[in-house]
């Protein structure tokens, strides 16, 4: 059946596009781009004041499932997804059991099929059961669809087993992606160390203990020529190493959540609220400067949310017995837009590339353009909404969201996943 | 004018003038702890419940002893029997004890934060009996009274805290009390038991050279050394540790004349501290914290437990 | 809270002077004497009084009497609804056991401090007798108790205010009738610090 989407603003970098167009689908895949378009039959939307987008892709999310389904499953982890406006997401393998052979990458393939509201992205890990001793079978994986690797929650701590992930990894074309934490610095820390950690009496995360990892991992990249994406990059100097990295011409890329740009250490009150223990912890405020400079002069490659959705139960408890992780999924397009593109920032060039272009090149999947032939994955935006986050309006079965009460300008209203609508003026389409 | 705090949490949200009211009310409980029937009935037919969720005897005794000499009804709620190791939640727990219709909840925790989280859900009045490394506000009291008594001021005093400051509550709250009051407050430890940022803590100074402050304090304020905690090892020994650190006869000369010497208990006798400081007779106020803790712990129950004033004629 | 009116002075400082000598020369007549006498008086105002007693007692007798004076405010029926009132200490230095205690307050009304006052001797001692001294009765008990001496009886409503000045802390001698507001404090003692109560 053929889809036309009339008037909408239409934003793509890849083709150098901006402007007010209509668009024709038949069949998963965009058939023509142009004024005034028409049809014979099918289904016509009308998107006068939106902007319609390449497919944006979440490339870092925890849908916990299989084995933590009480937090969240592929099902309700897709939806939120696709509430949030992505046409894609990169699953971390972090499950239970954890996704490192073909088996578990099969597992998430086939849920995703039968209950996604998205395109899952398998990644699978790197050492088997995370525990950074034994490589994993990558090749296999691969064979069955895995686009990435990580030991994601963890890291590899062995700096030799690391040199031999990313030497072996080195074969496939493929991107290993990294979670830096040295345990040895990092032990119990809970917040960001420093200021946070004396004044709320806990044990703290050093900056230390990511940024060696990074000069590590990005001295094995050298070594070993493997591209290497850093994750859930969290502080001034760790931008700084990947500034210097990209000037060298290493294939290094890195992200950035939402919660570390525009949340900080200072936002953990006496009130102790556990949806802000995140792993990396929230830094300073001079570090979410340096990351949204970042974001700005391109040195960060993409916007991901880390989104580690948790009960209820697991969450109100003591800061120090909660589990790390904040959800991101529904509200980080929201974030992007209000404090980054309607601030001026960024424009919507730049936002697509760190949310659809870059993770899709990272992750070595087919990119989306808005021409003919491409797959038809948009993202269409309502530029002007305003709404206010509350957890009555997340499909995420979790409620951590560290930004529950924020005003926000901008959001999905309709999600097309080859051609098909999964996101309707705001709602799911079931 | 009724005391306008409800809780004892955070002591940097106190006032000079407020603490300064909690130590003369302590100094007034001196009469009955010093009669034959150390009782009044000022706290008839309030319930205090006890929670310590860690080890702890001599605070939670001496808030027992300070309830007790108030007449109010007393239950500990904790140790070997806390339900959290069960595996209940601490919300459960905190509204399993507002179903008892308890009026104050004092607790102690391992964990940071607990207190604010317990008064935020219970909607009683809560004291902060020690959480994690963060506070120790009833701990605080007692050494200022201490100091006060000895001292009969705070303005301009010199305070050396010397010892594990980084994994102290006891600093947590006792140096933003002195800097509240107005003394200076030098902290002297090893490098690898400073906190990450002193100025958070509100210390003037920090220094590991013991020997070059020890000449300026009036007040020498010994930390335990947490012998359980050495497994990280943040000095080779507990030799050396007194070496650099310890407050030894030898540096008797060194101190001011009429320095004092405090310690919040147990004492490491031939670690922070010898025997020679923990006995003298003119410097070592130890038992009179100890005493002061009663007398403070009083003072704070009869502050904040006293009705807010309503209009009501008496 | 608006400033009370002053209704009336139904005493002034040489009323306050000549009743309390009386009340001296009728405590030492109804004890025969001052042996094993002592007084104590309530915080704030009834330990100055007592104190002014015992120089009465001193000047008849030749004997000055041990004085103390006794803070109620752990006693109150009232600390867990009303609040807190500072504590100004209670101060007796001798050993009541055996004793004849004179407790001085400055106004009867309730009863309720007395009944405080009570509790307070009891827990410090066993005095042989208890007897009660007042400057003014101004009536409305709620409680069975009564006064032994007298200074002055003053007839009041409930919606008036008697209230003690003395020379030492208030910077003038009176006993005063004011009105006060509806809900507005009547009570004859001050309750809190000198400032909030003024």
């Amino acid at each position: 059946m053929a889809l036309m989407l009339k008037n909408a603003r239409v934003i793509d970098p890849q083709v150098e596009l901006d402007e007010v167009i209509d668009l024709l689908v038949r069949d998963g895949r965009i058939v023509e781009v142009g004024k005034n378009l028409s049809m014979e039959k099918g289904e016509e939307v009308d998107l006068s004041g939106k902007i319609l987008v390449p497919g944006l892709v979440d490339m870092h999310v925890h849908l916990r499932e299989p084995g933590f389904e009480q937090k969240e499953d592929i099902a309700s982890g897709t939806r939120a997804a696709a509430h949030g406006g992505f046409t894609a997401v990169c699953a971390m393998p972090n499950t239970n059991p954890v996704i490192d052979n073909a088996v578990g990458v099969e597992y998430v393939k086939a849920r995703a099929t039968q209950v996604g509201k998205c395109r899952v992205i398998v990644s699978g890990a790197c050492t088997k059961n995370l525990e950074g001793e034994v490589l994993s079978e990558m090749g296999d994986m691969i064979a069955h669809g895995a686009k990435a690797f990580t030991d994601d929650g963890h890291g590899v701590q062995d700096s030799g087993m690391m040199r031999r992930v990313l030497d072996y990894a080195s074969q496939f074309d493929r991107v290993v992606m990294v979670h830096c934490q040295d345990n040895s610095l990092v032990g119990e820390g809970q917040v960001n160390e420093g200021v946070a950690s004396t004044r709320l009496g806990m044990f703290g995360w050093p900056a230390e203990g990511e940024e060696l990892e990074i000069a590590r991992d990005i001295a094995l990249c050298r070594l070993t020529g493997c591209p290497l994406h850093i994750q859930h990059i969290t502080t001034a100097r760790g931008v700084e190493m990947v500034r210097a990295a990209k000037a060298e011409g290493l294939p290094v890329t890195c992200e950035v959540t939402p919660h570390h740009m525009f949340l900080t250490e200072d936002d953990i009150d006496d009130t102790y609220p556990t949806s802000l223990k995140v792993n990396p912890p929230l830094r300073t405020k001079a570090d979410a400067k340096a990351l949204i400079e970042g974001v700005a002069d391109g040195t960060i490659d993409a916007i991901v949310t880390d989104h580690a959705p948790h009960t209820d139960w697991e969450k109100d408890r003591e800061f120090e017995l909660s589990p790390f992780g904040m959800i991101g999924l529904e509200t980080s397009l929201g974030l992007v837009l209000t404090n980054l593109v309607n601030s001026g920032v960024i424009d919507y060039a730049r936002m697509i590339e760190l949310m659809a272009i870059a993770p899709r090149a990272i992750l070595r999947e087919d990119p989306v353009r808005i021409e003919a032939g491409s797959i038809a994955d948009f993202t269409v935006i309502d530029p002007d909404k305003k709404w206010n986050v509350s957890r009555d309006n997340f499909y995420s079965k979790a409620g951590n969201s560290g930004f529950l009460g924020f005003d926000l300008v901008g959001c999905a209203t309709d999600v097309y996943v080859g051609g098909y609508a999964t996101l309707r003026d705001g709602k799911i389409v079931e | 004018m009724a005391f306008p705090h409800k809780h004892l949490i955070d002591i940097s949200e106190y006032s000079a003038d407020e603490i300064m009211l909690l130590l003369k009310t302590a100094e007034r409980f001196k009469e009955v702890n010093e009669r034959r029937i150390k009782q009044v009935p000022t706290l008839k037919g309030a319930t205090i419940v006890n929670m310590f969720n860690e080890p702890s005897t001599r605070t939670r005794s001496s808030f027992e002893i300070a309830e007790k000499r108030l007449s109010a009804n007393s239950l500990n709620f904790g140790g070997s029997s806390t339900s959290t190791v069960k595996g209940e939640s601490l919300s459960d727990t905190v509204e399993t004890l507002c179903a008892y219709k308890v009026d104050m909840i004092i607790v102690r925790d391992k964990h940071a934060g607990v207190p604010r989280k317990i008064a935020d859900l219970s909607g009683v009045h809560v004291i902060d009996a020690g959480d994690g490394k963060h506070q120790h506000p009833t701990q605080a009291l007692l050494d200022l009274y201490s100091i006060w008594e000895h001292k009969g001021k705070f303005e301009g005093l010199n305070v050396g805290v010397v010892g594990d400051i980084s994994h102290s509550r006891v600093c947590g709250s006792l140096i933003p009390a002195l800097k509240i009051m107005g003394a200076n407050v030098c902290v002297i430890a090893p490098p690898t038991l400073l906190p990450a940022d002193v100025a958070t803590l509100g210390a003037d100074s920090a220094t590991s050279d013991l020997n070059s402050v020890l000449p300026d304090l009036d007040v020498v304020y010994m930390l335990r050394v947490q012998r359980e905690r050495l497994e990280g090892a943040p000095f080779p020994s507990l030799r050396e540790y007194n070496m650099l650190f310890g407050l030894t006869k030898e540096r008797d000369h060194l101190m001011k004349p009429d320095a004092i010497v405090c310690h919040p208990g147990p004492i490491n006798r031939g670690v922070e501290l010898d025997s020679f400081m923990a006995d003298h007779p003119k410097r070592s106020v130890i038992l009179d914290q100890v005493y002061a803790g009663i007398l403070v712990r009083m003072a704070a129950l009869y502050q904040l437990l006293g009705g807010t004033n309503d209009g009501i004629d008496a | 809270m608006s400033e009370p009116l002053v209704k009336s002075i139904c005493m002034n400082e040489e009323d306050i002077d000549r009743a309390l000598t009386r009340m001296a020369h009728q405590i030492l007549e109804a004890n025969h004497g001052a042996k094993s006498l002592a007084l104590v008086g309530i915080v704030t105002r009834g330990d100055i009084l007592a104190k002014r007693l015992r120089e009465r007692i001193e000047e008849i007798e030749g004997v000055c009497v041990p004085l103390g004076k006794l803070d109620i405010s752990f006693y109150r029926d009232d600390f867990m609804t009303h609040f807190a009132p500072e504590v100004l200490g209670t101060d007796i230095q001798f050993n009541i056991d055996g004793k004849t205690i004179v407790l001085v307050d400055d106004v009867l009304y309730t009863g309720r401090t007395i009944r405080a006052a009570l509790d307070a001797l009891m827990d410090i001692g066993r005095p042989a007798a208890v007897q009660l001294a007042v400057l003014v009765d101004r009536g409305h008990r709620e409680l069975p108790i009564r006064a032994d001496y007298v200074g002055k009886n003053v007839p009041s409503a409930a919606d008036e205010s008697v209230r003690l000045f003395l020379q030492d802390v208030d910077g003038k001698s009176a006993v005063e009738i004011l009105d006060v507001d509806p809900g507005g404090r009547a009570g004859a003692a001050p309750l809190g610090t000198k400032e909030d109560t003024e």
